[in-house]
């Protein structure tokens, strides 16, 4: 049976401390620039705040993971190298990379640290993640959402590291870290600025029927009916027309989010060393509930009991819910 | 975590000297509290940025006011406003007091509360991010906070509130 480690986000100190609290063996955070992939206005950790998140998450036996898993732009690395420098001399258990020149300055300047290769990096096969443990020391793999347990089982079999795969949370596009649609409309990327539609170009109008419109970049994305929920603002989940379509359809996915509590057993046995739970940008609240059901979950089928997830439904996207790839390949 | 379905009845309207007495009455009590917070809790200007001086528009749909803030350091404004004469906002932020109240205060998440449509947000998205984020990094709670200043009869007040707010999310009386 695996470890089962329970991976936490964290977008403030306080929800790092409500992570560890709530149970959390390790807390994935990232800075207040382009390094990592939630670069959202407000969010994220100063040097000093990582430092101070550093010694209560190891007073309390949990981890600190840094995400420097954006990629950066050609010839622009030295934020990313000053990132690797600050988060080592902080004491950080390990950083999430996604590009191969920041695990490569990272391996040779920062050789005592762990690499853990983020779901960004996009490696899905085992020649493309063995390729990631030989050439920079990988230790870990966060899998992309795209594979069955079966599929994650071989693949464990295959390669020299650890494998990591998401639980719970928001669900995005299945080539992760290629995704240009943000660039698109607003010229900001997802993969280098870290930010997926960004604040600032996204406004909200509401309807005298109760509708509600979202756009971004003034582009139309979506518009809810007066008794619909509601999903993030992003331009994959939105519902467009086309002239095949003159109904608005959702193009790329629905809103909807990833929920794997009832596949655990499973995936503990399949030998999965640990469970990410998305959610840097979300509420202390939301890392509460959804890391403390998980945690309860975990420990019992680690001592043979059966789990009994809380519900939580409530805080997915558009209150729907899926096991995506993980269940089936017919998904999408 | 429980979600209300759907915005609360708003406020049936209020006559306009109706509404300017009841501003009046809390604005005292607003002032104290704005004044206390931003002395126990100053680290969360520094997540605001460049909208410490953004005016926010809070809209509890309930009250017979609405609450202008501009979270200023230098000149902190927190004032209830008439819904006769709104001011000019930068973001807004619509939604039952209660769900405000547990949304302040990280006992409810605020994505959920959007997805849900018992949140609305107008205006600067990006002004109404840093707000969240600025209140979530707040250890402790600021209603708790605003209670003790009033002693017993204030934590009486917030718990008689909260146990509303249970009793709505279980019955669903918003729906």
């Amino acid at each position: 049976m695996s470890l089962a480690e329970l991976i936490c986000p964290a977008g403030t100190p306080a929800a790092l401390r409500t992570a560890v609290d709530a149970g959390a063996d390790a807390v994935y955070c990232g800075f207040q620039d382009a390094t990592n992939a939630r670069n959202f206005p407000g969010l994220n950790f100063t040097p000093d705040e990582l430092a101070e998140a550093v010694v209560y998450a190891h007073a309390k036996d949990a981890k600190v993971l840094l995400a420097l898993n954006t990629y950066p732009p050609a010839g622009k690395v030295d934020l990313w190298r000053q990132a690797a420098d600050t988060g080592t001399r902080l004491g950080v258990d390990a950083f999430i990379v996604a590009d191969m020149g920041v695990a490569d300055y990272i391996a040779r300047t920062h050789p005592q640290v762990r690499l853990h290769l983020s779901v960004q990096a996009a490696a899905s096969s085992p020649e493309a993640i063995r390729y990631y443990c030989e050439s920079f020391g990988v230790k870990r793999v966060v899998l992309p959402r795209i594979l069955t347990i079966p599929e994650i089982r071989q693949i464990r079999r295959e390669i020299p590291c650890e494998i990591e795969t998401f639980i719970f949370g928001n669900h995005g596009l299945m080539v992760e870290g290629r995704c240009s649609l943000t660039n698109y409309l607003t010229g900001q990327s997802t993969n280098m600025d870290g930010i997926c539609s960004p604040a600032s170009e996204v406004d909200y109008a509401r309807h005298d029927d109760g509708s509600m419109s979202s756009r971004l970049a003034g582009f139309t994305i979506d518009c809810f009916g007066a008794d619909e929920m509601a999903g993030y603002p992003t331009i994959c989940k939105g519902r467009y027309t086309a002239p095949h379509r003159p109904e608005a359809y959702y193009a790329f996915e629905e809103p909807v989010s990833l929920n794997l509590s009832r596949l655990l057993p499973q995936m503990i046995d399949a030998g999965i060393h640990a469970f990410k739970i998305e959610g840097r940008q979300r509420s202390k609240s939301y890392v509460r509930n959804v890391v403390s059901a998980f945690r309860a979950a975990v420990d019992d089928i680690r001592a043979g009991r059966t789990a009994n997830i809380a519900d939580l439904v409530a805080l997915t996207e558009g209150q729907k819910q899926t096991q995506g790839a993980f269940e089936t390949k017919k998904w999408r | 975590m429980s979600m209300m379905n759907h915005t609360a009845p708003a406020m049936r309207p209020l006559s306009g000297a109706v509404q300017r007495l009841a501003c009046l009455a809390v604005q005292p009590i607003l002032s104290r509290v704005v004044k206390r917070i931003a002395a126990r809790h100053s680290s969360l200007f520094a997540r605001l940025g460049p909208h410490q001086t953004t005016d926010y528009l809070i809209d509890p749909v309930e009250l017979p006011f609405a609450l202008h803030l501009r979270p200023d350091p230098q000149a902190l404004l927190f004032r209830a406003v008439p819904r006769e004469s709104l001011p000019l906002s930068g973001a807004a932020i619509r939604g039952p007091f209660l769900l405000l109240l547990e949304l302040i205060d990280s006992e409810e998440d605020g994505d959920a509360a959007f997805f849900s449509r018992d949140l609305e947000i107008s205006g600067d998205t990006e002004a109404v991010v840093r707000l969240r984020n600025a209140l979530d990094d707040v250890d402790g709670s600021i209603a708790e906070e605003t209670a003790d200043l009033f002693g017993p009869v204030g934590r009486a007040i917030l718990a008689r509130l909260r146990r509303s707010y249970s009793d709505a999310t279980k019955g669903n009386m918003y729906t």
